[in-house]
């Protein structure tokens, strides 16, 4: 493709000779493969990256005494009940069966209008907050490095009052994959404060009579 | 005045250099290339918007299949000098009272994950192909008589101390056996996990906000 042989004029008289041949190879279709070849690796390689997403839990610590876990306040408290095929259950403050009545479990999915809409409503300040930090940034009013970033957003979602503290409880029947959805709700919602507990006995007695 | 001719010249790119140029790219790729370690059992991880990259290096991961077996991995480290896998296998053969030679230790390091009892372990190691191996792997006990995987973690803490766990789960796997594994390894002090997950994106921006 690339060669255009030009064939010699005006060498009619004379002996016939052979035909000469180019003696160069044609490289061309090899580039083409390497082409090919390189950019499949590159592709591949790239992709295959995993990516993780972390998650920390408290320390479980035997000795530790009742009094010193810490206090949350009912009023941001928002559980969060993972049930058999995918559903969530969810009901605001505290189930104590010595304070009568108990909360009513909402039930509610996995969808924009689900558990989304529940998160977001309570914890509209720090969204809007976070949003509008990272809106300033894009648009380019605000020129900082990526850990100043992450660094400032850290601090807000630390200094935040008035968002949920959210427990997720999952049942045993629940599949991995909701965990990992609720969790990463969270981080779509950017909700500062949440924890993966266990249920209690008294949301197993609300779980039964749950509308399914 | 006859026109002076330029001599009609073949407009030939000489590739050679461009070939060069290309042979040393792809030597350098295929090098530098991790390819993904064969696993024992197929795991669609469930989706994502974490963009944290998994560490290549000093991790221990735990993979769960749909139906709950429980497979485990373990690398030699950054150094592979440090041949961690080997002393893994060689403190578990201590623990279970199998002696291993020092050709299967080596053997060992060289493989990816596995998920089997202890006592098959060295018909595992001196398996000729990757089909015998794939018959013998049939989950790590978990029982709470014969708790292998409790050992697997201990020691691989023991081994080497810097290592992270990563919990690779198919989404469909059910919570209790992960629920089982986190609490298996809250008790050996690790209380950091990385979830393997599936990059997806999803936007929620200031117009989704409820009025």
């Amino acid at each position: 493709m690339a060669e255009i042989i030009v064939e010699e004029k005006g060498k009619k008289s004379g002996k016939r000779r052979p035909k000469k041949h180019s003696t160069r190879i044609d490289m061309t279709p090899m580039v083409d493969l390497m082409c090919l070849l390189i950019t499949f690796f590159m592709l591949t390689t790239a992709f295959s990256k995993a990516k993780v997403m972390v998650i920390t839990m408290p320390e479980k610590d035997q000795n530790q005494d009742k009094k010193d876990q810490p206090q949350i306040s009912a009023a941001r408290t928002l559980n969060i009940i993972l049930a058999e095929d995918d559903r969530i259950y969810y009901y605001k403050g505290m189930a104590d069966p010595k304070k009568p009545p108990l909360p009513t479990l909402h039930k509610t999915d996995f969808s924009k209008d689900g558990i989304r809409k529940v998160l977001l409503e309570m914890n509209k300040d720090l969204f809007k907050k976070i949003a509008e930090y990272r809106d300033k940034r894009l648009t380019g009013k605000l020129v900082v490095a990526d850990s100043t970033a992450d660094n400032e957003i850290k601090r807000m979602k630390k200094d935040d009052r008035k968002g949920p503290i959210v427990l997720i409880k999952a049942d045993e029947k629940a599949k991995y994959k909701d965990i990992v959805n609720i969790i990463d709700e969270m981080a779509i919602c950017n909700v500062a404060s949440y924890a993966v507990v266990d249920l209690n006995s008294v949301e197993l007695e609300m779980l039964k009579t749950a509308p399914k | 005045m006859p026109k002076i001719k330029a001599p009609v010249r073949s407009p030939h790119i000489d590739m050679t250099p461009m070939v060069d140029l290309f042979s040393v790219l792809l030597i350098f790729l295929l090098l530098t290339a991790s390819f993904r370690p064969q696993e024992a059992a197929p795991i669609t991880t469930p989706p994502s918007v974490s963009e944290k990259q998994a560490p290549d290096n000093d991790i221990m991961t735990i993979f769960i299949s749909k139906d709950g077996l429980i497979f485990f991995n373990f690398d030699n480290g950054k150094d592979t000098s440090t041949h961690f896998r080997s002393k893994l296998l060689a403190k578990m053969g201590e623990q279970y009272k199998i002696t291993f030679t020092p050709k299967e230790l080596d053997k060992f390091g060289k493989l990816a994950s596995f998920g089997l009892p202890i006592k098959d372990m060295k018909t595992f190691i001196n398996a000729q192909d990757s089909k015998e191996r794939d018959a013998l792997q049939k989950g790590i006990p978990t029982d709470s008589t014969d708790n292998q995987l409790a050992w697997w973690i201990r020691s691989a803490r023991l081994t080497n101390q810097f290592a992270e766990v990563a919990i690779k789960g198919d989404g469909d796997a059910q919570y209790k056996v992960v629920k089982k594994i986190m609490d298996l390894l809250q008790e050996n002090k690790v209380n950091k996990f990385n979830l393997v997950t599936t990059l997806m994106k999803e936007e929620v921006t200031l117009k989704d906000l409820p009025k």
